[in-house]
Protein backbone atom coordinates (compact mmCIF):
# COMPACT_ATOMS: atom_id res chain seq x y z
CA UNK A 1 0.00 0.00 0.00
CA UNK A 2 1.63 3.13 -1.08
CA UNK A 3 0.38 6.50 0.67
CA UNK A 4 -3.06 6.71 2.87
CA UNK A 5 -4.96 9.40 1.56
CA UNK A 6 -4.50 11.09 -1.77
CA UNK A 7 -5.32 15.12 -1.95
CA UNK A 8 -8.91 13.81 -3.79
CA UNK A 9 -9.70 11.70 -0.57
CA UNK A 10 -8.43 14.42 2.05
CA UNK A 11 -10.69 17.09 0.40
CA UNK A 12 -13.59 14.69 0.52
CA UNK A 13 -12.90 13.64 4.56
CA UNK A 14 -13.20 17.59 4.84
CA UNK A 15 -16.12 18.06 2.93
CA UNK A 16 -17.99 15.22 4.72
CA UNK A 17 -17.39 16.66 7.83
CA UNK A 18 -18.56 20.10 6.91
CA UNK A 19 -21.79 18.77 5.45
CA UNK A 20 -22.42 17.29 8.77
CA UNK A 21 -21.20 19.36 10.97
CA UNK A 22 -23.79 22.09 8.94
CA UNK A 23 -26.85 19.32 8.79
CA UNK A 24 -26.32 18.73 12.19
CA UNK A 25 -26.86 22.39 13.45
CA UNK A 26 -29.83 22.58 11.45
CA UNK A 27 -31.15 19.76 12.63
CA UNK A 28 -30.77 20.15 15.99
CA UNK A 29 -32.52 23.66 15.45
CA UNK A 30 -35.09 22.55 13.46
CA UNK A 31 -35.82 19.49 15.14
CA UNK A 32 -35.97 20.76 18.69
CA UNK A 33 -39.54 22.57 18.34
CA UNK A 34 -40.87 19.52 16.01
CA UNK A 35 -39.76 16.89 19.28
CA UNK A 36 -40.94 19.16 21.80
CA UNK A 37 -44.11 19.62 20.32
CA UNK A 38 -44.65 16.00 19.46
CA UNK A 39 -43.37 14.75 22.96
CA UNK A 40 -46.46 17.17 24.67
CA UNK A 41 -48.50 17.81 21.88
CA UNK A 42 -52.10 15.80 22.58
CA UNK A 43 -53.60 16.68 18.84
CA UNK A 44 -54.80 14.48 16.63
CA UNK A 45 -51.99 15.45 14.17
CA UNK A 46 -49.37 13.50 16.20
CA UNK A 47 -49.09 10.76 14.34
CA UNK A 48 -49.15 11.97 10.95
CA UNK A 49 -45.93 14.25 12.05
CA UNK A 50 -44.73 11.76 13.62
CA UNK A 51 -44.91 9.47 10.77
CA UNK A 52 -43.95 12.02 8.47
CA UNK A 53 -41.06 12.36 10.17
CA UNK A 54 -39.91 8.51 10.39
CA UNK A 55 -40.41 8.01 6.26
CA UNK A 56 -36.51 8.70 5.87
CA UNK A 57 -35.89 5.66 8.13
CA UNK A 58 -38.06 3.07 5.58
CA UNK A 59 -38.14 5.14 2.34
CA UNK A 60 -34.94 3.94 -0.14
CA UNK A 61 -32.44 6.59 -0.59
CA UNK A 62 -33.78 6.47 -3.96
CA UNK A 63 -37.20 7.77 -3.61
CA UNK A 64 -35.66 10.75 -1.63
CA UNK A 65 -32.90 11.61 -4.20
CA UNK A 66 -35.48 11.39 -7.01
CA UNK A 67 -38.14 13.73 -5.48
CA UNK A 68 -35.16 16.11 -4.70
CA UNK A 69 -33.88 16.19 -7.84
CA UNK A 70 -37.20 16.50 -9.89
CA UNK A 71 -38.37 19.03 -7.09
CA UNK A 72 -35.64 21.26 -7.21
CA UNK A 73 -34.94 21.03 -10.79
CA UNK A 74 -35.81 24.33 -13.19
CA UNK A 75 -39.19 23.07 -13.40
CA UNK A 76 -40.00 22.11 -9.47
CA UNK A 77 -41.33 23.84 -6.69
CA UNK A 78 -38.28 24.35 -5.13
CA UNK A 79 -35.86 24.80 -8.37
CA UNK A 80 -38.86 27.68 -8.99
CA UNK A 81 -38.46 29.16 -5.36
CA UNK A 82 -34.40 29.03 -5.77
CA UNK A 83 -34.38 30.99 -8.89
CA UNK A 84 -37.15 33.15 -7.96
CA UNK A 85 -34.65 33.92 -5.03
CA UNK A 86 -31.45 34.55 -7.47
CA UNK A 87 -29.84 31.50 -5.90
CA UNK A 88 -30.22 29.47 -8.95
CA UNK A 89 -30.61 25.73 -9.16
CA UNK A 90 -29.80 22.94 -5.84
CA UNK A 91 -28.82 20.30 -7.30
CA UNK A 92 -24.80 19.80 -7.61
CA UNK A 93 -24.28 22.08 -4.91
CA UNK A 94 -22.87 21.72 -1.70
CA UNK A 95 -26.42 23.63 -0.42
CA UNK A 96 -28.60 21.23 -2.23
CA UNK A 97 -26.54 18.50 -0.76
CA UNK A 98 -27.24 20.08 2.90
CA UNK A 99 -31.39 19.95 2.48
CA UNK A 100 -31.21 16.54 1.11
CA UNK A 101 -29.38 15.46 4.43
CA UNK A 102 -31.45 17.48 6.61
CA UNK A 103 -34.86 15.39 5.39
CA UNK A 104 -32.64 12.07 5.13
CA UNK A 105 -31.28 12.27 9.02
CA UNK A 106 -34.30 14.44 10.64
CA UNK A 107 -35.46 11.49 12.22
CA UNK A 108 -32.17 10.60 13.64
CA UNK A 109 -32.05 13.91 15.41
CA UNK A 110 -36.16 14.19 16.07
CA UNK A 111 -36.82 10.54 17.62
CA UNK A 112 -34.20 10.90 20.21
CA UNK A 113 -35.03 14.18 21.34
CA UNK A 114 -38.44 13.28 21.50
CA UNK A 115 -38.07 10.27 23.72
CA UNK A 116 -36.08 12.70 25.94
CA UNK A 117 -38.09 15.28 26.52
CA UNK A 118 -41.11 12.41 27.02
CA UNK A 119 -38.96 11.03 30.04
CA UNK A 120 -39.40 14.28 31.36
CA UNK A 121 -41.98 14.41 34.64
CA UNK A 122 -44.83 16.45 34.06
CA UNK A 123 -44.43 17.75 37.94
CA UNK A 124 -40.75 19.27 36.92
CA UNK A 125 -42.60 21.37 33.97
CA UNK A 126 -46.16 22.04 37.08
CA UNK A 127 -43.34 23.02 39.55
CA UNK A 128 -41.45 25.53 37.37
CA UNK A 129 -44.77 26.86 36.27
CA UNK A 130 -45.92 27.46 40.13
CA UNK A 131 -42.64 29.26 40.40
CA UNK A 132 -44.21 31.20 37.74
CA UNK A 133 -41.44 30.80 35.56
CA UNK A 134 -42.69 31.29 31.31
CA UNK A 135 -43.02 28.69 28.91
CA UNK A 136 -40.02 29.48 27.65
CA UNK A 137 -38.10 29.95 30.68
CA UNK A 138 -39.21 26.25 31.80
CA UNK A 139 -37.90 25.12 28.32
CA UNK A 140 -34.79 26.58 28.69
CA UNK A 141 -33.81 26.12 32.58
CA UNK A 142 -35.80 23.39 33.14
CA UNK A 143 -36.56 20.76 29.92
CA UNK A 144 -33.30 21.26 28.02
CA UNK A 145 -31.43 20.15 31.02
CA UNK A 146 -33.16 17.36 31.70
CA UNK A 147 -32.91 15.88 27.74
CA UNK A 148 -29.67 16.68 27.85
CA UNK A 149 -28.52 12.94 26.94
CA UNK A 150 -31.36 13.13 24.40
CA UNK A 151 -29.28 15.86 22.51
CA UNK A 152 -25.95 13.87 22.85
CA UNK A 153 -27.56 11.16 21.25
CA UNK A 154 -29.14 13.27 18.78
CA UNK A 155 -26.32 15.10 17.70
CA UNK A 156 -23.92 12.20 17.22
CA UNK A 157 -26.65 10.16 15.28
CA UNK A 158 -27.15 13.32 13.22
CA UNK A 159 -23.81 13.77 12.39
CA UNK A 160 -22.69 9.86 11.50
CA UNK A 161 -26.29 9.14 9.60
CA UNK A 162 -25.42 12.21 7.67
CA UNK A 163 -21.76 10.47 7.52
CA UNK A 164 -22.84 7.94 5.98
CA UNK A 165 -25.30 9.25 3.28
CA UNK A 166 -25.02 7.42 0.12
CA UNK A 167 -27.84 6.94 -2.22
CA UNK A 168 -29.34 10.21 -2.10
CA UNK A 169 -25.59 12.27 -2.70
CA UNK A 170 -24.82 9.98 -5.67
CA UNK A 171 -28.33 10.76 -6.98
CA UNK A 172 -28.59 15.13 -6.63
CA UNK A 173 -24.71 15.47 -6.16
CA UNK A 174 -23.21 15.08 -9.66
CA UNK A 175 -19.93 14.00 -7.92
CA UNK A 176 -18.18 17.46 -7.88
CA UNK A 177 -14.89 17.38 -5.88
CA UNK A 178 -14.42 20.54 -3.05
CA UNK A 179 -18.49 20.17 -3.24
CA UNK A 180 -20.54 17.10 -3.54
CA UNK A 181 -17.51 14.47 -3.39
CA UNK A 182 -18.14 12.80 -0.05
CA UNK A 183 -16.53 9.71 1.67
CA UNK A 184 -18.85 7.38 0.18
CA UNK A 185 -19.17 8.37 -3.08
CA UNK A 186 -15.35 8.82 -2.91
CA UNK A 187 -15.20 4.96 -1.80
CA UNK A 188 -17.59 4.10 -4.80
CA UNK A 189 -15.57 5.38 -7.17
CA UNK A 190 -12.18 3.90 -6.23
CA UNK A 191 -13.95 0.43 -6.31
CA UNK A 192 -15.02 1.32 -9.67
CA UNK A 193 -11.99 2.39 -10.67
CA UNK A 194 -10.20 -0.66 -9.04
CA UNK A 195 -7.85 1.32 -6.45
CA UNK A 196 -8.39 -1.06 -4.03
CA UNK A 197 -5.68 0.24 -1.81
CA UNK A 198 -7.09 3.70 -1.53
CA UNK A 199 -10.99 2.50 -0.97
CA UNK A 200 -9.34 0.40 1.63
CA UNK A 201 -7.80 3.19 3.71
CA UNK A 202 -10.92 5.26 3.12
CA UNK A 203 -13.45 2.85 4.00
CA UNK A 204 -11.38 1.37 6.99
CA UNK A 205 -11.11 5.06 8.14
CA UNK A 206 -14.86 4.86 8.33
CA UNK A 207 -15.09 1.58 10.23
CA UNK A 208 -13.15 3.26 13.02
CA UNK A 209 -14.38 6.47 12.75
CA UNK A 210 -18.34 5.13 13.03
CA UNK A 211 -17.36 2.55 15.83
CA UNK A 212 -15.36 5.09 17.72
CA UNK A 213 -18.26 7.55 17.68
CA UNK A 214 -20.83 4.63 18.65
CA UNK A 215 -18.43 3.39 21.12
CA UNK A 216 -18.29 7.24 22.88
CA UNK A 217 -22.67 7.63 22.48
CA UNK A 218 -22.90 3.82 24.84
CA UNK A 219 -19.84 4.77 27.47
CA UNK A 220 -21.10 8.28 28.15
CA UNK A 221 -24.85 8.06 27.53
CA UNK A 222 -25.65 4.80 28.87
CA UNK A 223 -29.39 3.64 27.87
CA UNK A 224 -31.69 3.12 31.06
CA UNK A 225 -30.01 6.27 33.40
CA UNK A 226 -31.81 9.56 33.73
CA UNK A 227 -30.11 12.12 35.72
CA UNK B 1 -48.44 -25.41 16.67
CA UNK B 2 -48.26 -21.81 15.18
CA UNK B 3 -44.86 -21.48 14.97
CA UNK B 4 -45.14 -25.10 12.89
CA UNK B 5 -47.33 -23.76 10.50
CA UNK B 6 -45.40 -20.41 9.84
CA UNK B 7 -42.39 -22.30 9.15
CA UNK B 8 -44.71 -24.73 6.67
CA UNK B 9 -46.04 -21.29 5.37
CA UNK B 10 -42.59 -20.30 4.73
CA UNK B 11 -40.92 -23.07 3.08
CA UNK B 12 -43.66 -22.97 0.69
CA UNK B 13 -43.18 -19.48 -0.05
CA UNK B 14 -39.45 -20.37 -0.44
CA UNK B 15 -40.37 -23.14 -3.10
CA UNK B 16 -42.53 -20.96 -5.14
CA UNK B 17 -40.34 -18.38 -5.21
CA UNK B 18 -37.66 -20.22 -6.75
CA UNK B 19 -39.54 -22.05 -8.83
CA UNK B 20 -39.04 -21.11 -12.21
CA UNK B 21 -41.78 -19.69 -14.26
CA UNK B 22 -40.21 -20.44 -17.89
CA UNK B 23 -38.91 -23.78 -19.44
CA UNK B 24 -36.03 -22.67 -21.35
CA UNK B 25 -32.60 -21.12 -20.43
CA UNK B 26 -31.86 -17.62 -18.92
CA UNK B 27 -29.04 -15.91 -19.23
CA UNK B 28 -27.79 -12.68 -17.79
CA UNK B 29 -26.14 -9.64 -19.17
CA UNK B 30 -23.98 -6.66 -18.05
CA UNK B 31 -23.54 -3.67 -20.33
CA UNK B 32 -22.63 -0.31 -20.87
CA UNK B 33 -25.11 2.21 -20.01
CA UNK B 34 -24.73 3.92 -23.41
CA UNK B 35 -26.45 0.55 -25.08
CA UNK B 36 -29.59 1.08 -22.82
CA UNK B 37 -32.05 1.55 -25.46
CA UNK B 38 -30.72 -0.51 -28.54
CA UNK B 39 -29.55 -3.12 -26.74
CA UNK B 40 -33.04 -3.57 -25.37
CA UNK B 41 -34.63 -3.49 -28.66
CA UNK B 42 -31.90 -6.46 -29.41
CA UNK B 43 -33.29 -8.93 -26.75
CA UNK B 44 -36.70 -7.92 -27.61
CA UNK B 45 -35.76 -9.32 -31.61
CA UNK B 46 -33.51 -12.24 -30.03
CA UNK B 47 -36.39 -13.00 -27.63
CA UNK B 48 -38.99 -13.37 -30.97
CA UNK B 49 -36.39 -16.39 -32.23
CA UNK B 50 -36.28 -17.79 -28.67
CA UNK B 51 -39.37 -17.61 -27.25
CA UNK B 52 -39.31 -20.06 -24.11
CA UNK B 53 -35.82 -18.56 -22.94
CA UNK B 54 -34.90 -15.20 -20.98
CA UNK B 55 -32.55 -12.51 -21.51
CA UNK B 56 -32.43 -10.57 -18.60
CA UNK B 57 -29.91 -7.20 -19.16
CA UNK B 58 -28.54 -4.76 -16.41
CA UNK B 59 -27.21 -1.43 -17.34
CA UNK B 60 -24.31 0.29 -15.36
CA UNK B 61 -20.55 1.76 -15.73
CA UNK B 62 -18.13 -0.09 -17.40
CA UNK B 63 -15.97 -0.32 -14.53
CA UNK B 64 -18.23 -1.55 -12.32
CA UNK B 65 -19.44 -4.69 -14.17
CA UNK B 66 -15.45 -5.49 -14.76
CA UNK B 67 -15.19 -5.05 -10.72
CA UNK B 68 -18.41 -7.36 -10.50
CA UNK B 69 -17.04 -10.28 -12.78
CA UNK B 70 -13.89 -10.33 -11.45
CA UNK B 71 -15.71 -11.34 -7.94
CA UNK B 72 -17.89 -13.72 -9.29
CA UNK B 73 -21.12 -11.65 -10.29
CA UNK B 74 -23.58 -14.17 -11.99
CA UNK B 75 -23.34 -12.17 -15.53
CA UNK B 76 -22.77 -14.79 -18.66
CA UNK B 77 -21.96 -11.68 -21.07
CA UNK B 78 -20.45 -8.53 -20.94
CA UNK B 79 -20.61 -5.59 -23.16
CA UNK B 80 -18.47 -2.98 -22.48
CA UNK B 81 -17.99 0.50 -23.77
CA UNK B 82 -13.99 0.08 -24.01
CA UNK B 83 -13.01 -2.41 -25.19
CA UNK B 84 -9.79 -2.27 -23.55
CA UNK B 85 -11.84 -3.55 -19.73
CA UNK B 86 -13.18 -6.55 -22.12
CA UNK B 87 -9.50 -7.52 -23.05
CA UNK B 88 -8.49 -7.14 -19.29
CA UNK B 89 -11.13 -9.62 -18.26
CA UNK B 90 -9.77 -11.92 -20.88
CA UNK B 91 -6.26 -11.58 -20.05
CA UNK B 92 -7.19 -12.49 -16.94
CA UNK B 93 -8.85 -15.44 -17.98
CA UNK B 94 -12.35 -14.48 -17.17
CA UNK B 95 -13.53 -14.95 -20.50
CA UNK B 96 -15.18 -17.76 -22.36
CA UNK B 97 -14.96 -16.02 -25.94
CA UNK B 98 -12.37 -14.04 -27.71
CA UNK B 99 -13.25 -10.31 -27.47
CA UNK B 100 -15.92 -9.18 -30.29
CA UNK B 101 -15.62 -6.09 -31.39
CA UNK B 102 -19.23 -4.54 -31.75
CA UNK B 103 -19.21 -0.97 -32.16
CA UNK B 104 -17.71 2.15 -32.42
CA UNK B 105 -19.84 4.94 -30.02
CA UNK B 106 -19.45 8.67 -30.79
CA UNK B 107 -20.32 11.37 -27.90
CA UNK B 108 -22.53 14.43 -28.90
CA UNK B 109 -22.97 17.65 -27.26
CA UNK B 110 -26.24 17.84 -25.87
CA UNK B 111 -29.04 20.00 -24.41
CA UNK B 112 -32.79 19.81 -23.91
CA UNK B 113 -33.31 23.64 -23.05
CA UNK B 114 -31.22 25.08 -26.44
CA UNK B 115 -30.59 23.89 -30.08
CA UNK B 116 -27.48 21.78 -29.14
CA UNK B 117 -27.64 20.94 -33.08
CA UNK B 118 -26.04 24.18 -33.35
CA UNK B 119 -23.44 24.28 -30.46
CA UNK B 120 -19.93 23.33 -30.61
CA UNK B 121 -17.62 22.90 -27.61
CA UNK B 122 -16.87 26.32 -27.48
CA UNK B 123 -20.42 27.48 -26.92
CA UNK B 124 -19.80 25.50 -23.21
CA UNK B 125 -18.11 28.38 -21.88
CA UNK B 126 -21.56 30.98 -22.13
CA UNK B 127 -22.06 32.18 -18.28
CA UNK B 128 -25.59 30.68 -19.23
CA UNK B 129 -24.72 27.14 -19.20
CA UNK B 130 -23.99 26.59 -15.42
CA UNK B 131 -23.79 23.05 -15.10
CA UNK B 132 -22.27 20.28 -17.66
CA UNK B 133 -23.16 16.84 -17.15
CA UNK B 134 -20.55 14.48 -18.55
CA UNK B 135 -19.84 10.19 -17.39
CA UNK B 136 -17.36 10.19 -14.16
CA UNK B 137 -14.03 10.10 -16.52
CA UNK B 138 -12.18 8.62 -13.72
CA UNK B 139 -14.00 4.80 -14.47
CA UNK B 140 -16.70 5.49 -17.11
CA UNK B 141 -15.18 5.16 -21.14
CA UNK B 142 -17.67 8.12 -22.33
CA UNK B 143 -16.70 10.00 -19.35
CA UNK B 144 -12.55 9.84 -20.68
CA UNK B 145 -13.62 10.44 -24.18
CA UNK B 146 -15.56 13.54 -23.36
CA UNK B 147 -12.62 15.08 -21.20
CA UNK B 148 -10.54 14.35 -23.84
CA UNK B 149 -12.25 15.81 -26.47
CA UNK B 150 -12.28 19.21 -23.91
CA UNK B 151 -9.21 19.06 -23.81
CA UNK B 152 -8.36 18.54 -27.20
CA UNK B 153 -10.81 21.57 -28.29
CA UNK B 154 -8.56 24.05 -25.23
CA UNK B 155 -12.08 23.66 -23.43
CA UNK B 156 -11.11 21.91 -20.48
CA UNK B 157 -9.81 25.13 -18.13
CA UNK B 158 -12.46 27.01 -19.14
CA UNK B 159 -15.71 24.49 -18.05
CA UNK B 160 -13.82 22.13 -15.56
CA UNK B 161 -15.44 24.29 -12.82
CA UNK B 162 -18.57 23.31 -14.28
CA UNK B 163 -18.62 19.90 -15.03
CA UNK B 164 -20.88 17.42 -12.60
CA UNK B 165 -20.06 13.40 -13.39
CA UNK B 166 -22.96 11.37 -13.76
CA UNK B 167 -22.09 7.66 -12.02
CA UNK B 168 -22.40 6.04 -15.74
CA UNK B 169 -23.36 7.95 -19.12
CA UNK B 170 -27.11 7.47 -18.49
CA UNK B 171 -27.23 9.45 -15.17
CA UNK B 172 -24.86 12.25 -17.07
CA UNK B 173 -27.83 12.30 -20.01
CA UNK B 174 -29.92 12.33 -17.36
CA UNK B 175 -28.77 15.12 -15.38
CA UNK B 176 -29.11 16.98 -18.72
CA UNK B 177 -33.02 15.77 -19.03
CA UNK B 178 -34.36 16.93 -16.00
CA UNK B 179 -32.30 20.27 -16.77
CA UNK B 180 -30.60 20.57 -13.59
CA UNK B 181 -27.10 21.19 -15.92
CA UNK B 182 -27.89 23.04 -18.75
CA UNK B 183 -25.82 20.81 -21.41
CA UNK B 184 -24.31 17.80 -21.60
CA UNK B 185 -21.63 15.40 -23.59
CA UNK B 186 -23.47 12.28 -23.96
CA UNK B 187 -23.65 8.99 -25.78
CA UNK B 188 -25.25 9.28 -29.80
CA UNK B 189 -26.90 6.38 -28.81
CA UNK B 190 -28.44 8.06 -25.75
CA UNK B 191 -29.68 11.14 -27.76
CA UNK B 192 -31.47 9.39 -30.83
CA UNK B 193 -33.53 7.36 -27.97
CA UNK B 194 -36.83 8.44 -28.27
CA UNK B 195 -36.91 8.84 -24.78
CA UNK B 196 -34.30 11.71 -24.95
CA UNK B 197 -35.40 13.03 -28.15
CA UNK B 198 -38.73 14.27 -27.31
CA UNK B 199 -37.30 16.70 -24.39
CA UNK B 200 -34.80 18.10 -27.63
CA UNK B 201 -36.14 20.26 -29.40
CA UNK B 202 -39.92 19.91 -28.91
CA UNK B 203 -40.99 21.85 -31.69
CA UNK B 204 -39.17 20.53 -34.78
CA UNK B 205 -38.33 16.86 -33.31
CA UNK B 206 -35.67 16.52 -36.12
CA UNK B 207 -33.04 15.42 -33.82
CA UNK B 208 -31.72 18.75 -33.70
CA UNK B 209 -31.01 18.65 -30.30
CA UNK B 210 -27.42 17.48 -30.27
CA UNK B 211 -24.57 17.78 -32.01
CA UNK B 212 -21.90 15.39 -33.37
CA UNK B 213 -18.71 15.89 -31.32
CA UNK B 214 -15.55 15.33 -34.39
CA UNK B 215 -14.20 12.13 -33.56
CA UNK B 216 -10.74 13.24 -34.39
CA UNK B 217 -10.38 15.32 -30.94
CA UNK B 218 -10.57 12.14 -28.60
CA UNK B 219 -9.62 7.95 -29.08
CA UNK B 220 -12.50 5.54 -30.35
CA UNK B 221 -14.90 4.65 -28.59
CA UNK B 222 -14.09 1.05 -29.55
CA UNK B 223 -16.42 -1.28 -27.67
CA UNK B 224 -16.61 -5.19 -27.16
CA UNK B 225 -18.17 -7.64 -25.27
CA UNK B 226 -17.12 -11.46 -23.86
CA UNK B 227 -19.07 -14.33 -23.06
CA UNK B 228 -17.66 -14.98 -19.63
CA UNK B 229 -16.18 -17.83 -18.09
CA UNK B 230 -19.47 -19.11 -16.11
CA UNK B 231 -21.20 -19.19 -19.65
CA UNK B 232 -19.02 -20.95 -21.39
CA UNK B 233 -21.17 -24.23 -22.18
CA UNK B 234 -24.45 -22.16 -21.91
CA UNK B 235 -25.85 -22.55 -25.24
CA UNK B 236 -28.15 -19.81 -25.19
CA UNK B 237 -24.88 -17.05 -24.49
CA UNK B 238 -23.72 -18.38 -27.41
CA UNK B 239 -26.51 -17.78 -29.31
CA UNK B 240 -26.81 -14.47 -28.13
CA UNK B 241 -23.24 -14.16 -28.87
CA UNK B 242 -23.75 -14.95 -32.55
CA UNK B 243 -27.38 -12.89 -32.69
CA UNK B 244 -25.19 -9.61 -32.03
CA UNK B 245 -23.16 -10.16 -35.49
CA UNK B 246 -26.04 -10.86 -37.73
CA UNK B 247 -28.05 -8.52 -40.19
CA UNK B 248 -30.89 -7.53 -37.18
CA UNK B 249 -29.13 -6.24 -34.37
CA UNK B 250 -26.61 -5.01 -36.60
CA UNK B 251 -29.11 -2.62 -38.08
CA UNK B 252 -30.74 -1.68 -34.94
CA UNK B 253 -27.46 -1.05 -34.03
CA UNK B 254 -26.92 1.69 -36.38
CA UNK B 255 -29.97 3.02 -35.98
CA UNK B 256 -28.76 3.75 -32.78
CA UNK B 257 -25.66 5.84 -34.54
CA UNK B 258 -22.86 3.33 -33.92
CA UNK B 259 -20.08 2.64 -36.22
CA UNK B 260 -20.00 -1.16 -36.69
CA UNK B 261 -16.76 -3.19 -37.33
CA UNK B 262 -16.26 -3.82 -40.97
CA UNK B 263 -18.35 -0.57 -41.94
CA UNK B 264 -17.10 2.55 -43.74
CA UNK B 265 -18.27 5.75 -41.62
Amino acid sequence: MDSAFSPADLSAIWLTFKLAAVVTVILLLVGTPIAWWLARTRSWWKGPVGAIVALPIVLPPTVIGFYLLVAMGPSGPLGALTQSLGIGLLPFTFAGLVIASVFYSLPFVVQPLQNAFEAIPERALETAATLRASALDTFFSVALPLAKPGFLTASVLGFAHTVGEFGVVLMIGGNIPDKTRVVSVQIYDHVEAMEYASAHWLSAGMLVFSFVVLLALYTLNPTGRRS
Amino acid sequence: MPAVWLARTLIFCLLVAGQTAYAGEKITIAAAADLKFALDEIVMLFGKAHPNDRVETIYGSSGKFQTQIRQGAPFDLYFSADIAYSRKLEEEGFAASEVQPYAVGRIVLWSPSRDAGKMTLADLADPAIRKIAIANPKHAPYGKRAEEALKAAGMWEKVEGKLVYGENVAQAAQFVQTGSAQAGIIALSLALSPEMAKHACPASNQGCGYALIPDKLHHPLEQGFIVTKRAAANPLALAFARFMAGKEARATMMRYGFVLPGEAK
